[in-house]
């Protein structure tokens, strides 16, 4: 039942997203073909290109024609080098995934202990110091956005200290970067939240009772603990990993990182519409199924997840 | 001559029978208690009276109702004063309206200069008096009080019981009063209805019920009525 | 505007000045120099007279940055104007509407928040033109859902208020509800949350311009400048450096300043930290399960809970505690437990099970309290951990303090909650919380009690968010339980008290006024238990009569009068009351104590 309604919303954010990007080339004021090929272009050409896009079908013939060439993963070609929108998309994806699920995995990593290890140190209001420092740390931390951190990264270790590549793609070296470029502003987010949410947790009566029981440290921690906020922190960690996806579109054009994202921006500059309108499809697409996953996730995961989906 | 009479009504949430098929009448000038324990639907039959949930059935003779809640510290609007709370459901012209409220106030026992105080300054006892102040401003035809002390403490759930019985008395209300607690039923109610899983179990004069109650589960709740100075025994 | 005192709300509260200066002031200072072209000095690096360079044209970068400051705030100011203009109505709508058209909003909501901001704002973007225009609409756009979601969801948490339900029932149309009483209670999160948006617009904006999708020249705003810089960051860091800075502080200070503000706002208020009283210790006698003496609980800041408590327990006993809310009973079985939250503070003497508290190491404590004292508390839908299957809660019990393998200990699981009887022990073991009711969860915790060898249980309230007929169930089991280890039942309800109890201890503000067996509680002399008794009404009270009240309020926690507590408010007290304080003598605690006729 959950599963369904779910389901149900997912098609409908798919359908206004496919929507939404078929409608974007007909949205631009004035001939988009001819905006992108320019003004010294023969007339014979941005004709062809304007049949090539279907532009001179009736509106719910291209409709149609559009939503067919979805399925079947054609997306076109692009109007500035000729090459297919899919063949772009199967040649970046990949970097740009690896990008966002090694920032994701640490940034979950590196926040779920320091989140809870906070918590526990300053629950009840047990060292304002320690809270006020990392409060202000992360929310400093939190403000920068990762374009600001990697111009700093790059600046630093790149070219004063010379010990990273700069730009590129190029061996594991020219991965840490972009990373942490990516992770840190998640990290600090998530850290914070962890941390609430842990304090939450430490205020309920079945966290009074297992202290009652006069349990160890480790025990209260781990076992009692740990497993009410995972719900919680898995949610949040979904949604970052979705938001970091928009964040790897900037990170590679500080980088040169050969993904979609600098592809994107490419394409957007030079009203390389096609291939615009297929990226921002894919990663919306993207997006609104990671969000999914990690509903459907949480709802495997939670014991109580029977009375909620009714 | 009963002023309002529920009859046959019924509230569903989906396929769960909240109050199921329910008829009872409330006389003039009377107290009608309602006991039941959890999930047997009286909070629920409340807000089908005053409209909050949708339900079946008709209810006669109770065009103005009005309701007070279990939570004094829920009930109050937290940014208005106490004043502008009770005058809010006046449909008087602005002149004569603070008049009214200072009426209302003195009404359940309540300094009328509380009326420039928010609710933050006052006890959970006078919060609930101003809800009372609140519901009475609108001249109710039938009053609904839903857990009205169940948050409160002994020694102040008596004044407010006690004000609940002079209303009556005073200005001849009809009251439908809600609570899990038999023995303050009893105290206020002329007329016991009880309730479980939805149902009516039983209905009569309040001294009946609590002495000669002719259902198996009123007998039960009354066993399970805690008593000074009677030790639990099990159940027989 | 306390909160501006700490550090980091401070230097947002600067920042944001400096930054709101520069724009006011900034191009009238700066404007010439930022647009002065010198062609001898293109493309330069650091120099005294440019200190971050020149740019393509030969004009000084650090000026170009400060006149910067107008647009890049102007830009971010009218992008959060329309994400409110669009997000704040869309948000209420749900609040407003009847029951189809809310959820038909709601639902757009969801559908526009799934996408991630800056897709929208690049779709916005390409739409209407690259250029501020579409760039500040973009961010508009995007900031909406998100905004929009936040008012929805603060309308609701004030929606389903009874002071809502309320207003309803006296007829108050839907939009007066949203503009009375929805908005007003949710003004001071949303305005914080729009200064958060307002730094988050002013990041994607810049971002935008840094993409080259945003500002166009010859206009500049910070982002655009980095665009600039980056392409010579080798040669010139600083050159993209300066910008990054800006756009940084600026976001920093919003940032910090925003969410101080709303920690100010959300604060409880935090007493300042203040003496303990100084009772003295007192010897507690080492024969019987519980022996307390002089027990005190102090908070900082002056309020003391529990005052110089007396205690004594023997085994099999069972003794009932009572009072209103605030008489210290439920600290006083906490600081039993060792269960008082931080910053309160213990002091008196508590001997359990012959052994002296204060004289154990903290491991030799854990253990002692973990076998021989078993706590049962108020409400049992939240006192088992939601996450672990019930009958593991039970057996680490006896993992942890007894060392027994899982599988015995499994085993005695079972065997317990047979004990409380619950019907197919087995099987309830395996499952989740979730699916037990009420009383079965009070019943499964009692059992847990008893997975130790427990001396002491420790009930507080456990019947008060129970139906009354689970609730003699539940007395039963804590008097079964008590043929091994003594009880105290900690309740405000003295009809339940006298039920179960051997013997009745009443509190007031803190301290012991009365101790009287149940068979005494129709004859106690003290005039606050009378009171108690009184005012509670029960199967026989007369319904001619006015039921018996206690006029004005208990004393706060801070309070210590020098005479009695309850002297406000009782009707036989003298002035000696008020200036003379009586002890507990002889099961008393009264000047005036009263006679049953």
């Amino acid at each position: 039942m959950f599963l369904l309604r779910r389901l149900a919303r997912l098609t409908v954010s798919l359908a206004v997203l496919l929507f939404a990007s078929f409608s974007m080339i007909h949205l631009i004021p004035g001939d988009p073909v001819r905006a992108s090929l320019g003004t010294a272009a023969p007339a014979e050409l941005v004709a062809a290109r304007r049949a090539e896009l279907g532009l001179d079908e009736p509106i719910h013939q291209q409709l149609l024609g559009y939503l067919k060439g979805v399925l079947t993963g054609d997306f076109g070609t692009s109007l500035q080098t000729r090459e297919t929108v899919a063949g772009i998309i199967a040649d970046r994806l990949p970097s740009t995934a690896e990008l966002a699920v090694l920032a994701a995995l640490i940034a979950l990593l590196v926040a779920i202990p320091m989140g809870m290890w906070l918590a526990i140190r300053t629950e009840n209001g047990r060292n304002p110091g320690s809270e006020l420092a990392f409060t202000t740390a992360t929310g400093t931390i939190a403000a920068i956005p990762e374009f600001l951190l990697a111009v700093g990264l790059v600046v630093v270790f790149a070219i004063t200290l010379g010990w990273l590549p700069p730009a590129g793609k190029d061996g594991p070296a020219s991965y840490v970067l972009p990373v942490i470029a990516l992770a840190v502003g998640p990290v600090a987010v998530l850290a914070r939240l962890v941390r609430v949410e842990a304090l939450r947790e430490l205020d309920k009566d079945y966290l009074r009772m297992a202290r009652a029981k006069h349990l160890p440290r480790r025990r209260l921690y781990l076992r009692h603990l740990l497993p009410n906020m995972l719900t919680a922190t898995l949610t949040v960690g979904g949604l970052l990993l979705a938001s970091l996806i928009p964040g790897t579109v900037l990170v590679e054009n500080v980088f040169a990182w050969p993904g979609l994202g600098q592809r994107m921006t490419e394409s957007i500059l030079q009203k390389d519409y096609p291939v615009a309108q297929a990226v921002i499809l894919v990663y919306g697409a993207i997006v609104l199924l990671v969000n999914f996953l990690v509903d459907v996730a949480l709802g495997v995961l939670d014991p109580r997840s029977a009375i909620r989906g009714t | 001559m009963p002023a309002s009479a529920i009859e046959r009504l019924t509230v569903r949430y989906g396929t769960h029978v909240a109050v199921d098929d329910v008829s009872l009448a409330i006389p003039e000038r009377s107290i009608v208690g309602l006991v039941g324990e959890s999930g047997s639907g009286k909070s629920t039959l409340a807000k089908a009276l005053v409209g909050l949930v949708p339900h079946t059935g008709t209810v006669t003779g109770a065009d103005r109702v009005q309701m007070v809640f279990q939570d004094p510290y829920a009930s109050l609007d937290p940014r208005m004063t106490v004043g502008a709370s009770v005058a809010e459901g006046l449909k008087l012209p602005r002149a004569a309206r603070a008049a009214e409220v200072a009426r209302l106030l003195t009404l359940v026992n309540l300094d009328p200069a509380l009326a420039g105080s928010y609710p933050r300054q006052l006890s959970g006892g006078q919060r609930q008096r101003v809800a009372l102040a609140r519901a009475l401003g609108a001249r109710p035809s039938l009053l609904v009080a839903d857990e009205i002390t169940s948050a409160l403490d002994v020694s102040v759930q008596g004044a407010v019981l006690n004000l609940i019985r002079s209303l009556r008395r005073e200005l001849g209300l009809s009251v439908l009063f809600i609570s899990h607690n038999l023995a303050v039923v009893r105290y206020v109610a002329d007329v016991i209805a009880v309730m479980r899983e939805g149902r009516l179990v039983e209905v009569g004069p309040a001294e009946q019920i609590t002495s000669r109650p002719h259902a198996p589960y009123t007998r039960a709740l009354l066993d399970a009525v805690p008593q000074v100075g009677r030790t639990a025994t099990a159940r027989r | 505007m306390r909160a501006l005192r700490s550090p980091a709300p401070l230097t947002g509260l600067l920042l944001v000045a400096a930054v709101l200066t520069l724009a006011l002031l900034g191009p009238a200072l700066w404007g010439e120099s930022a647009a002065r072209i010198d062609d001898g000095a293109i493309l330069q690096g650091h120099s005294p007279a440019h200190p971050l360079g020149t740019d393509d044209l030969g004009r000084d970068l650090l000026a170009r940055i400060l006149v910067a400051t107008r647009l890049s705030l102007l830009l971010a100011c009218l992008a959060t104007v329309v994400g409110v203009a669009i997000g704040l109505p869309l948000g209420v709508l749900p609040a407003v509407l009847p029951p189809r058209g809310a959820r038909a909003a709601a639902g757009t909501i969801n559908a526009l928040v799934a996408f991630p901001g800056l897709l929208l704002a690049m779709f916005t973007a390409v739409v209407s033109g690259l250029g501020a225009r579409g760039a500040v609409l973009g961010m508009g756009i995007a900031t909406a859902p998100v905004l929009a979601r936040l008012t929805q969801t603060l309308a609701a948490s004030v929606a389903n208020a009874d002071y809502v339900s309320a207003a309803r029932v006296l007829g108050v149309s839907r939009l007066r509800i949203a503009v009375r009483h929805v908005l007003p209670n949710i003004a001071e999160p949303l305005l914080l949350n729009i200064t958060l948006l307002f730094g988050g617009s002013l990041l994607g904006l810049a971002g935008l311009s840094f993409l080259g999708l945003g500002v166009q020249p010859p206009d500049y705003d910070w982002g655009r400048l980095l665009f600039d810089g980056l392409s010579r960051v080798y040669v010139d860091p600083e050159a993209a450096l300066g910008p990054a800075v800006a756009i940084g502080l600026a976001a920093v200070g919003f940032n910090l300043l925003g969410e101080g503000l709303a920690k100010a706002a959300s604060r409880r208020a935090v007493v300042p930290r203040g003496a303990a009283t100084g009772e003295a210790l007192r010897e507690a006698r080492s024969e019987g399960v519980l022996s307390v003496r002089g027990l005190s609980v102090a908070f900082p800041g002056g309020a003391v809970p529990v005052r110089d408590v007396h205690l004594d327990v023997a085994p099999g006993e069972i003794v009932g505690v009572v009072g209103e809310s605030g008489s210290g009973k439920s600290l006083t079985a906490l600081a039993i437990g060792g269960l008082v939250p931080y910053p309160g503070e213990v002091t008196g003497g508590i001997n359990l099970c012959g052994q002296d508290l204060s004289a154990l190491s903290p491991g030799e404590l854990r253990r002692l309290r973990g076998t021989s004292l078993a706590m049962v508390f108020q409400d049992p839908m939240t006192t088992l951990n939601p996450a672990l299957r019930v009958g593991g809660q039970l057996a680490e019990v006896s993992t942890t303090h007894q060392k027994m393998p899982r599988k015995e200990a499994l085993a005695r699981a079972v065997d317990r909650l047979r004990r409380v009887r619950i019907a197919r022990p087995e099987e309830r073991a395996r499952q989740h919380p979730h699916t037990f009711s009420g009383g079965m969860r009070q019943r499964a915790i009692i059992a847990m009690g008893l997975m130790g060898t427990p001396k002491l249980i420790i009930a507080d309230e456990p019947t008060t968010a129970l139906d009354v007929t689970v609730q003699r169930d539940i007395l039963l089991l804590l008097r079964e339980a008590a043929k091994e280890a003594a009880v105290i039942l900690i309740s405000h309800d003295i009809a339940v008290v006298s039920q179960l109890c051997d013997r009745v201890v009443v509190m007031y503000a803190g301290r012991v006024v009365e101790e009287l067996t149940v068979a005494e509680l129709r004859r106690a002399r003290h005039p606050y238990t009378r009171a108690l008794i009184a005012a509670t009404p029960d199967l026989t009270t007369d319904r001619d009569k006015p039921l018996a009240t206690i006029p004005g309020q208990p004393p706060s926690p801070f309070d210590d009068p020098d005479g009695c507590a309850f002297a406000p408010r009782c009707a036989a007290a003298t002035s000696a009351c008020r200036t003379t304080r009586p002890l507990l003598e002889d099961g008393i605690a009264c000047l005036h104590p009263q006679s049953s006729d």
